[in-house]
């Protein structure tokens, strides 16, 4: 009965965390959180006797996944500044070939 | 408006259809007919302690051979599409914000422990649960502590190509030993079963979890790498 308690907490967690991620302006504050889904799924998985999958989904789905959209928005991030880079640049020299 | 309605019905009728499996969750008191023959034969046929592994590896250990494959085949996309043609411009003129003190000690203290745990992993993964693919996994985060302490240090390429591919060899390799001297393919009982409990037991599963702990380990580190940018 109190496994039941928890793993029904656990969902509803879940969830709020998962709408959380889908309605955060930043996507960094998304990312973060959908990590969050990840930690309380392997706890649920913990509690239905499956050590095997909740330490997959801990060290998968909260640590490496999140690392990787990390270094993924990091990267978004560098080739967006790399645009608007070019942007400023290329129509400031044609005004000085103008002039 | 009619938009939003209909995704919230889509929703809702996803919800309706996965309740009666919500119903039935939980913890079962007493295991179905197909689970009641694994508890009972994966310690007699093959004295695996822990049956999930004689699952994975052996009899279901066609099944872990495919998730290995999808594995190395989105590793090697990840490395086609990460070239240095994509690099930004930090990446580019190698400059970064460098690491914290709080960040290279702990890398200092943690690393050897990482590595440690993570071969206990798939060492101990037919007695205890966790084996390759969790073990491989820490592994990989003591990777990432270190490229992250010290972002200008590289992961030697070559290196991690080749634990890939001898230890991702010689899982075939144990498999096709399983099919000509035992029953049949991954069929660990080409070594001896041993005393179900032992480190020493149940035949090559130990074997071949640890060269999918291998191999997990120098695929996510070479995901790792590829993705913090600065690749030759």
């Amino acid at each position: 009965m109190a496994t039941d308690i928890a793993i029904l907490a656990a969902g509803i967690l879940m969830i709020a965390a998962g709408v959380g991620a889908v309605l955060a302006k930043s996507l960094l504050v998304s990312i973060i959180l959908s990590g969050g889904v990840s930690l309380v799924a392997s706890a649920v998985f913990l509690l239905m006797g499956a050590p095997d999958v909740a330490m997959a989904e801990a060290a998968i789905g909260s640590g490496l996944t999140m690392v990787v959209f990390l270094y993924a928005l990091a990267r978004s991030k560098q080739a967006d500044a790399e645009d608007s880079d070019e942007r400023v640049e290329s129509p400031a020299s044609e005004t000085g070939g103008a002039v | 408006m009619m938009r939003k309605v209909l995704v919230t019905l889509a929703i809702l009728g996803f919800a309706l259809a996965l309740l009666p499996l919500a119903y039935r969750a939980g913890v079962q008191d007493r295991p179905g007919a197909l689970a009641a023959g694994y508890l009972d034969d994966a310690p007699r046929e093959l004295g695996a302690a822990n049956v999930v592994t004689a699952i994975v590896v052996s009899y279901r250990g066609f099944d872990t051979l495919g998730e290995v494959a999808v594995l190395f085949a989105a590793t090697a996309g990840v490395g086609a599409m990460l070239t240095k043609k994509r690099l930004g411009p930090d990446a580019a003129s190698g400059r970064g914000t460098p690491a914290t003190e709080v960040l290279r000690t702990a890398t200092g203290l943690l690393t050897g422990l990482l590595v440690m745990f993570g071969v206990y992993i798939f060492t101990h993964g037919h007695l205890t649960p966790g084996g390759g693919f969790q073990g491989g996994v820490v592994i990989a985060t003591a990777i990432l502590l270190n490229l992250m302490s010290r972002p200008e240090s590289r992961l030697s390429h070559g290196l991690m190509t080749g634990i890939e591919s001898l230890s991702g060899a010689a899982y075939v390799a144990l498999g096709l030993l399983g099919a000509i001297f035992a029953l049949g393919f991954l069929d660990p009982r080409i070594l001896p079963i041993g005393r179900v409990g032992s480190l020493l037991s149940a035949g090559s599963v130990p074997l071949i979890y640890s060269v999918i702990g291998l191999k997990v380990g120098a695929e996510l580190s070479g995901i790792l790498e590829a993705l913090k940018g600065d690749r030759e």
